[in-house]
């Protein structure tokens, strides 16, 4: 295989797994629901879209037709994490109600700013049981 | 009589180009396979999306998207060093009220999903007339800063994207 794309994809291997392992990382040590979130919508999807670069590279090195299934993998990665951070900071909206602290470990309390017009967040109107305790 | 057939002609290339490079090789059958899902799938789910969203693919999408890569990316970094780093009682977390002027449900969407994917920012909820989105953002200084720096680098170039 070409030298200069062995080098490549071993560097995009590496920081794809590095970019990963922080992402889990993140998920592992910080304080709160909210700011879990952050490590997998962000973190992990460069870690795999440089997996998947890597591997779009190593299939035409090293002679073996091209795909473009890593093309797509990518790009429903990028529409769906954004969507399922959504629905889980939703669901915690609804079980925590107005009090959610951005931070926790801050020592600072904080609940939910109101929306500057309308009567509330689309998440609890209509819900009698937004528990805002 | 096309606009019926064809209730959504930009999903229809995007379903036809998505199933090509699903089967990976160009053939008459799956090309054939591939237009069969275009026409059909607009034409049963048009009756959930009865509007059709008014989009230029152009230039300003163009750019768009090539920002939003390049912010990917750099949010990939900044928010990995934070993880690294920053003890959690140093975190500056705080909820961002965006106030949005965009109105389709698909360039408001677009904007939602765009903050979730870059720096530091997660989209959790929107305000029940749509006029404002509710964020929630790692770490930022000066949140009003924060909240006009997405709404000049994005929305600005959302709103010349969908008319």
């Amino acid at each position: 295989m070409n030298p200069v794309a062995e080098i490549a994809i071993a560097i995009l291997l590496v920081m794809g797994g590095i970019f990963i392992l922080v992402g889990s990382w993140g998920l592992a040590r910080l304080p709160s629901l909210m700011t879990r979130l952050h490590g997998p919508t962000k973190a992990s999807t460069l870690g795999v879209g440089a997996c998947l670069i890597a591997s779009m590279i190593y299939f035409p090195a090293s002679g073996q037709p091209w795909s473009a299934h890593e093309m797509l993998i990518t790009i429903f990665l990028l529409l769906t994490a954004p969507i399922s951070a959504n629905m889980i900071a939703k669901a915690h909206l609804h079980r925590q109600g107005h009090s959610i602290d951005p931070n926790p470990a801050d020592g600072i309390p904080e609940g939910l700013p109101a929306p500057p017009t309308g009567d509330d967040w689309a998440t609890f109107r209509g819900a009698e049981s937004s528990r805002d305790d | 009589m096309i606009r019926r057939l064809l209730p959504h002609p930009a999903l229809s290339v995007l379903l036809v180009i998505v199933w090509m490079l699903l089967v990976n090789e160009l053939g008459f059958g799956a090309l054939f396979l591939a237009l069969v899902f275009g026409v059909v799938v607009p034409l049963v789910t048009s009756r959930f999306w009865p509007e059709r969203p008014k989009v230029r693919f152009g230039r300003d999408a163009l750019a768009y998207l090539l920002i939003v890569i390049f912010d990917v990316i750099v949010a990939n970094f900044e928010i990995a060093w934070i993880i690294l780093t920053r003890r959690n009682r140093d975190l500056r977390s705080c909820w961002l009220v965006i106030p949005t002027e965009l109105r389709s449900a698909e360039a408001i969407t677009v904007l939602a999903g765009t903050i979730s994917l870059t720096p530091g920012t997660v989209s959790s909820d929107i305000s029940s007339d749509g006029r404002a989105l509710l964020v929630h953002a790692l770490d930022v200084a000066d949140p009003a800063a924060e909240v006009a720096r997405i709404k000049q680098r994005y929305e600005t170039r959302l709103m010349k994207v969908f008319r």
